[in-house]
């Protein structure tokens, strides 16, 4: 049985973003300058060998790719380290469903605030790669709702990871198997046309790849090839939501 | 407790908090609820006043509310000169009065405490009571539990002593003390362990009402401590000290949940 209220939600939201607000400072730079690093390194290095992929300047190519996965880092790093910090070491979590708010409230409005932090990483990696003219239509200013959607997506998952994993420390492993497989074979760095027909189609079932194409085609004014690729992360987003709630509950709720 | 704060469910049988069914009403109650845990649940990113304005927001007190509430009730646990510091930086005693005041902040009709004043030193937690002892003039009532029967003593108007997840004796605390212990108690330093002590008390207690042994020492319970020193004195046993005292919560507590530790 659920027990959800948008209203708890929302003011959970709200208090995380006033602790992001006093330790902006410090968490910013740990999501957000790693893929300005990838992007010096592959961009430039790289770049200066491979001029062009699919008609595109590499840099341009590699950046828009990056994007779309600063913005999956936002999300992951907020519903995995964070979510757990808060929930088993400092308790905050226990503290929250003592008040009105329950379990699902805490679920949902945490999945939120990844998704929010999500649209801020993606959104500043974009405004920082948009001086380097890497951005060429308009309707790069759908992105951030991209990153939303696909934020809540990621969230979801990580946030579900995290309400059942025994350990901090097994994190390693929804890194290492789950979050770097997608960030290099998401067609960030190259396009997937050449690998196996199975590794595309795996690709396929991960949500990073069609945050990285739903980037591509907004940032080079292609709207139309973005549409199946929300649709994609919208679809995903509204059946795993529910997830992650009823295993918190489970986790809080003896 | 947890059943109160309605984050664990009954298992069997049914529990209602003013007048509600803590399994469909959970919202309800909390609402009115306010709630100290034993470990400090501050939110460590925050400042000491940050934490009191988010926790009314959970209670939809608009900002202006809560910013009020918070001021009050800085003042109520003394920390107005710690407001915008980390809560990290405070002192376990001043947390935990911290504790106390966020869970004021929506005005509870019930305030749950458990174990509010453990690991705290002697002058924080008189600090803490000073506090519950103002809150319950107020009329606030309070729910709490605690391993030091001192705290139930000064506190409480009833006491439910709870061994093994059963209530075992419910009352006021004194009328708790004279049903079980009497009115004073002679405690027996004996001069050796725990098996000298059994022999002593076996040899005393037909002189006493009633008798607990602990270690390595013999609490004989009785109405006339005078006469009983006296006595006890005159056996002429193996004894380091006698020491005539009012009867407590304590023997209480050892007499009714003492004897499992003992088989």
């Amino acid at each position: 049985m659920m027990d959800f209220s948008p209203v708890g939600a929302f003011r959970f939201w709200q208090r995380n973003l006033l602790i992001f607000r006093k330790t902006f400072a410090f968490t910013v730079p740990e999501n957000f300058l790693e893929p300005v690093v990838y992007l010096l390194a592959l961009g430039l290095g790289l770049g200066a060998y491979l001029r062009e992929i699919q008609g595109l300047p590499y840099v341009a190519f590699v950046a828009t790719g990056l994007a779309a996965s600063a913005a999956m880092f936002g999300a992951t790093f907020e519903c995995t380290y964070n979510a757990y910090v808060q929930f088993y070491y400092d308790r905050s979590y226990d503290a929250i469903i003592t008040t009105p708010l329950s379990a699902e409230d805490v679920a949902v409005g945490e999945v939120l605030w990844g998704a929010t932090r999500s649209v801020i990483y993606g959104t500043a990696f974009l405004l920082v790669v948009a001086l380097f003219g890497v951005v060429r239509s308009l309707w790069a200013l759908a992105l951030p709702g991209v990153f939303f959607v696909s934020g809540v997506v990621f969230s979801t998952v990580a946030l579900a990871f995290t309400a059942v994993t025994p350990s901090i420390d097994l994190f390693t492993y929804y890194f290492s198997l789950w979050i770097t497989p997608m960030f290099m074979f998401s067609g960030i760095f190259f396009p997937l046309d050449a690998l196996p027909g199975w590794v595309q189609t795996a690709a396929w079932f991960t949500p990073l790849y069609h945050v990285v194409r739903a980037t591509r085609a907004l940032a080079f004014g292609t709207p139309v090839a973005a549409v199946p690729e929300v649709l994609w992360l919208a679809a995903v987003a509204v059946v795993l939501l529910p997830v992650p709630a009823a295993l918190l509950r489970r986790r809080l709720i003896q | 407790m947890r059943m109160i704060c309605c984050t664990a469910r009954p298992t069997a049988g049914s529990l209602r908090v003013f007048g509600l069914d803590v399994r469909r009403h959970g919202r309800a109650i909390k609402r009115q609820l306010g709630v100290v845990h034993q470990s400090v649940t501050l939110d460590d990113a925050l400042t000491v006043r940050e934490n009191l304005v988010v926790y009314g927001r959970y209670f939809d007190l608009t900002w202006a509310e809560a910013r009020r509430r918070a001021d009050e009730l800085l003042a109520f646990a003394e920390l107005e000169a710690r407001a915008d510091d980390r809560v990290s930086k405070l002192s376990g005693g001043m947390q935990r009065r911290l504790m106390i005041a966020r869970a004021l902040m929506a005005n509870p009709r019930l305030l749950v405490l458990d174990e509010p004043t453990t690991g705290l030193d002697p002058q924080a937690r008189h600090a803490v009571w000073d506090r519950l002892r103002q809150l319950k003039r107020r009329g606030v009532t309070q729910i709490l539990t605690t391993h030091y029967m001192e705290e139930a003593e000064h506190l409480c108007d009833r006491v439910a002593i709870v061994d093994h997840g059963r209530i075992v004796a419910e009352g006021p605390p004194r009328e708790l003390v004279d049903r079980y212990v009497g009115r004073e108690v002679v405690e027996l330093q004996v001069a050796g362990d725990g098996a000298l002590a059994r022999a002593v008390a076996e040899q005393a207690a037909g002189l006493a009402e009633g008798f607990e042994v602990a270690g390595d020492r013999v609490f004989l319970h009785t109405r006339d401590g005078e006469e009983l020193v006296h006595r006890v004195r005159a056996l002429r046993l193996p004894l380091e000290a006698v020491v005539l005292r009012r009867a407590t919560l304590e023997d209480v507590f050892l007499r009714l949940t003492g004897r499992r530790l003992r088989e």
